[in-house]
């Protein structure tokens, strides 16, 4: 079982990406589930989501306790909320930023780890190609397609086809490639990353 | 036969066995009018005692304002004087001698039979009408009823109307029935929402100002200085303080609701016809009956209707209709009357006045004073009185367009 | 057909092919999902005819959705917590009346203090009303214990109330195998009342039963909850027939063969409670489930039958009666009365707190070992009790309960003091 995490501020669309990426598995034949984290919070405050993804039915409803992977689609939450509680030591961190990773100070967590190649962090500006392909600031759908490149937990077809059934004709389109953008620019890093020495 | 005069002349007719009979032939000297040159709107008849002179007949009373049914026109007689209207609270239930509210929901719900073909489902609140219209098996509803609960009768009827729409049965019409416990106080909540909505819904106050079945307590509706079973006629200031009042017929029109009116178990015809027009229409309508209550009030069972119309004739009780938020008629005050004579005969006001010399002046003075100017003030708000010399018999205002004997106002 | 889909949508999908004539809604969360997808339905015209009713108060959606019901229409309705405990003195009347309508229920926790978050005491706090109520462990459950729901409730006219965990269900998006309208139409015939008003026919519903019946009236109704003990499993093995999947029913054994130690539990925490038994079983420690679907009428007898081997019964469950205990475990130990099975009541996930694997874990191997407590509140934080009663013992003056174990938390949280 793959379990995600995706943390964001509300009005970001963090639930909407934890169903996208559910669906996306649904359409893969998986089994998943995607949950909110449940909660009274008003735009603008930290939400976090979960997504669950297995190749069989899941039945625990347990919060993701130890996520294999993190969607992070505000860098504003790395350093105000315990981002990366439970992730696992071959976790990996998707991060929407604009930034180099050298730049924001996750020395300590990306340094590589004795038994395991050590949590991956790779960045991708997804409100800009938001922006640049939509016209709006919504990084989730964007992320998607970085994160089917990443882990390889979910295919670019799957997430085009969640991202088709969620939205409107256009506003699909326009997120599709997007994504398919976000999706070649990890697939090439993601390659180097997935395979660097680690000690 | 009829006793109507067809020479022109202003005939006194009492009407026999009223209670108001009680008061000497000609004191009033008001009556109703009814005027042959005003045809009746709807109807094709010139009007009741049609003369061939075609002068006014004027019926005058003394006591009762209702003209009895038999001088009238078969046509224009009330529901309650068929043999065949529907009895739709059928006789042999138990309330008490001289019940108000037993009189109008009889009369109102027969009205609403004939308005409605027969086709009508009633829901009723918990209280006295319930508890007295029922136990089983021996319902006295000869129409189809419901009792859900005491504060939700508008949302039940509510849910009929819903039911009777969806299922292709618009022409079955739902009334929604309470006392003032479950109008004013526990149901207001599902009677404003159900008004908001516009349901399809008639909603009956039967207002007998306090929680009868109970026992007597307070309600929002009971007025100042009543003596009810939690406001004593003890301390030094009995019964029930003065507060603001919770005014349910202008918080219906407050809700732009199509249809508002209120109306006393007095005056018959007036009711009847409202009940009439708020069948006439669709969407949430609100008619407030006052309807004296013997045991509640301590007063004698032959003076329900006595009171009924005092409460009219003082002012207190405003007796107006009202559509869209509009107050489009009111019934006058025929003859002025200071709220004392409505005060005296009940017992719940018995500690405002001697009880050495029952008929000397009041005990407490000033607390009469204060409910008389709720009177006033209900007079000026509504026009109850209308200008100098109008008030003369048979000018009082115009007549009521389908002939019948009623008052009406300007909209104010 | 097969969907991936939020548990309230799957659940609104489903409640319209039940073609639901009146619909009443008003808001509170985690049910609002539910109502407000099938209000687009009916605007959309996709469920028609259905007169849906935004109404002011859940004790009006309840009214409302008697007279509807007393007028012959099918009518659903859905709550959670306060707005059940709102609306309970209609609740009460709508099962005395023996009026089928049928409700969801997302499971949330009851203040004050005010909580939005999931547990059962809003389904506990009306056991006693005369409603069938079923439990869903998962959101497909969920979906077809609404097409029996409706089915049980107008067969029997007695009203039918589907719980499911608020927020924990309501909001997970995960697999669904969602009915045709075809299949429905096929398993639930239109409503078809015991009583309607109906000018034609007059009849006086809802009026006063004295002393001399009121016991009699009482008891018929409690007949028609033994008689839904048998009509449950019926439907839901006709509902297997139609739909090719098992759903419902009174109860349901895990791995109960063999097991010394037998966990019970209502609802979606039984997922979590099978993984757990899986993995301990994988370690050789016999322990088996039994989830309760129909928790009333309360299967007894069968519940009896599925703990008979048992030497010990755990009951999981989120709700408990203050100054006692458990409610589903003192249900299940009148069901074991005479055999001397020890009944463990572990109260847990209250007020949303996740019931993890590890602690239930810790919980069962306690238990299994005849180690537990009667009672056990499941990761309960013992330094804010103490903190607590440390303070009122001191002062009298102590201030909101809530607010100060919030404050403590967040000391505690700190580090040690």
């Amino acid at each position: 079982m793959f379990q995600v995490r995706i943390h964001g501020r509300g009005g970001q669309g963090v639930v909407t990406a934890a169903e996208l990426l559910s669906v996306a598995a649904f359409f893969d034949g998986r089994w998943s589930q995607a949950f909110p984290s449940f909660g009274s919070e008003r735009t603008g405050a930290p939400i976090v989501g979960f997504c669950r993804i297995s190749d069989g039915e899941i039945r625990t409803r347990e919060p993701v306790s130890t996520p294999d992977a993190l969607i992070v689609q505000d860098p504003t939450l790395l350093h105000q909320v315990d981002l990366f509680s439970g992730l696992r030591d071959d976790g990996f961190v998707l991060l929407n930023t604009s930034r180099p990773v050298e730049e924001l100070g996750l020395g300590a967590l990306t340094s590589p780890r004795r038994d395991g190649p050590g949590i991956r962090v790779i960045t991708l500006p997804a409100t800009e190609l938001a922006i640049a392909h939509t016209g709006r600031p919504t990084p989730n759908a964007v992320l998607l397609g970085g994160f089917a490149a990443a882990g390889g937990v979910v295919s670019l077809d799957a997430v085009a086809g969640a991202i088709e059934q969620r939205f409107a004709g256009p506003v699909a389109r326009a997120n599709i490639a997007a994504a398919t953008e976000a999706f070649r620019s990890v697939s090439a890093r993601w390659k180097e990353l997935d395979h660097a020495p680690t000690d | 036969m009829p006793e109507f005069a067809t020479d022109g002349g202003p005939t006194a007719a009492r009407e026999s066995g009223s209670p108001g009979s009680v008061e000497p032939p000609g004191s009033g000297g008001a009556g109703a009018a009814v005027r042959s040159e005003d045809p009746p709107g709807s109807r094709d008849a010139t009007g009741p005692a049609s003369p061939s002179s075609g002068q006014p007949v004027k019926f005058y009373q003394v006591g009762s304002f209702a003209v009895g049914n038999r001088l009238l026109d078969p046509s224009y007689r009330t529901v309650q004087s068929d043999a065949l209207r529907t009895n739709a609270l059928d006789s042999g239930h138990r309330a008490c001698q001289g019940c108000g509210e037993a009189l109008g929901a009889r009369y109102a719900l027969d009205a609403a039979m004939r308005a409605t073909g027969g086709s009508m489902v009633a829901v009723n609140a918990t209280g006295c009408l319930e508890v007295f219209s029922t136990p089983y098996p021996e319902s006295s509803w000869r129409i189809p009823w419901l009792h859900s609960l005491f504060g939700n009768t508008p949302a039940v009827a509510t849910g009929v109307a819903a039911a009777l729409r969806v299922k292709g049965r618009p022409e079955v019409r739902v009334v929604g029935q309470a006392g003032d416990g479950g109008t004013v106080d526990i149901g207001f909540g599902c009677l404003s929402g159900m008004f908001e909505r516009n349901d399809d819904v008639l909603f009956i106050c039967y207002d007998n100002e306090a929680y009868m079945n109970t026992g007597v307590q307070r309600s929002a509706a009971t007025p100042p200085a009543a003596r009810t079973a939690t406001t004593e006629a003890v301390g030094d200031e009995p019964g029930n303080p003065f507060g603001q009042g919770k005014n349910l017929p202008v918080l219906a029109m407050a809700h732009d609701i199509p249809y508002v009116a209120t109306a006393t178990v007095a005056d018959l015809h007036d009711l009847e016809r409202k009940v009439e027009r708020a069948m006439e229409i669709r969407g949430a309508r609100y008619l407030h009956l006052f309807v004296p209550c013997p045991l509640g009030w301590g007063a004698a069972p032959r003076d329900t209707i006595r009171l009924a119309r005092l409460a009219k004739e003082t002012g207190l009780f405003p007796v107006f209709e009202a559509e869209h938020g509009v107050v489009t008629a009111v019934s006058q005050i025929r003859r002025q009357v200071p709220v004392e004579e409505y005060l005296r005969p009940q017992g719940r006001y018995r500690h405002l006045f001697d009880p050495a010399d029952p008929d000397g002046p009041p005990a407490r003075p000033e607390t009469v004073r204060r409910i008389q100017e709720i009177a006033d003030r209900n007079i000026a708000r509504y026009g109850l009185v209308g200008p100098a010399g109008s008030d003369a018999p048979g000018e009082a205002g115009p007549s009521d367009p389908s002939g019948r004997p009623y008052e009406t106002g300007e909209a104010r | 057909m097969l969907r991936q889909i939020e548990g309230s949508r799957a659940v609104a999908e489903t409640v319209a092919l039940c073609r639901p004539e009146v619909v009443c809604a008003y808001p509170i969360s985690p049910q609002t999902h539910i109502i407000e997808a099938v209000g687009v339905l009916v605007r959309t015209g996709a469920l028609a005819p259905c007169e849906f009713v935004n109404v002011e108060s859940e004790f009006a959606a309840m009214s409302v959705s008697i007279g509807a019901s007393a007028a012959g229409a099918r009518a659903y309705t859905a709550t959670a917590s306060q707005g059940l405990l709102f609306m309970i003195e209609a609740v009460y009347n709508a099962a005395g009346l023996g009026l089928p309508v049928v409700m969801t229920l997302a499971n949330r926790a009851v203040g004050a203090p005010i909580n939005i978050w999931n547990d059962h005491s809003d389904a506990m706090a009306v056991r006693d009303s005369g409603w069938i109520q079923l439990f869903a462990e998962t959101n497909q459950e969920a979906a077809d214990l609404h097409i029996q729901a409706f089915r049980l409730a107008e067969s029997l006219s007695l009203p039918v109330m589907v719980a499911m965990d608020g927020f924990i269900l309501t909001h997970a998006i995960e697999r669904v195998d969602l009915a045709t309208q075809e299949q429905v139409d096929a398993f639930l015939p239109p409503y078809e009342p015991r009583q309607v008003l109906d000018p034609a026919d007059p009849v006086s519903i809802g009026a006063m039963v004295g002393p001399e019946a009121f016991e009699e009236v009482r008891y018929l109704a409690h007949l028609r909850q033994v008689d839904a003990l048998t009509a449950i499993p019926a439907v839901a093995s006709e509902f297997a027939e139609h739909f090719g999947r098992s759903s419902g029913g009174l109860l349901r054994p895990y791995r109960c063969e063999g097991a010394d130690t037998v966990v019970v539990a209502l609802g979606s925490v039984l997922g979590t409670i099978k993984d757990t038994v899986d993995a301990m079983r994988d370690d050789g420690l016999a322990v088996g489930v039994v989830g309760i679907t129909s928790f009333r009428p309360f299967p007894a007898a069968a519940v009896r039958e599925a703990l008979a081997a048992a030497r010990r019964v755990v009951v999981v469950e989120k709700a408990f009666s203050i100054g006692f205990g458990g409610v589903l475990s003192t249900d299940v130990a009148m069901a074991l009365t005479g055999s001397g099975t020890p009944v463990t009541t572990v109260v847990a996930g209250l007020g949303g707190r996740p019931i993890t694997g590890a602690s239930l874990r810790e919980c069962f191997e306690a238990a299994a070992a005849g180690r537990a407590e009667p009672l056990v509140f499941l990761d309960l934080n013992r330094s804010l009790i103490d903190r607590d009663l440390e303070r009122s013992s001191a002062r009298r003056r102590t201030g909101p309960t809530a607010e100060n174990v919030l404050r403590d938390l967040g000391t505690v949280a700190s580090g040690p003091t």
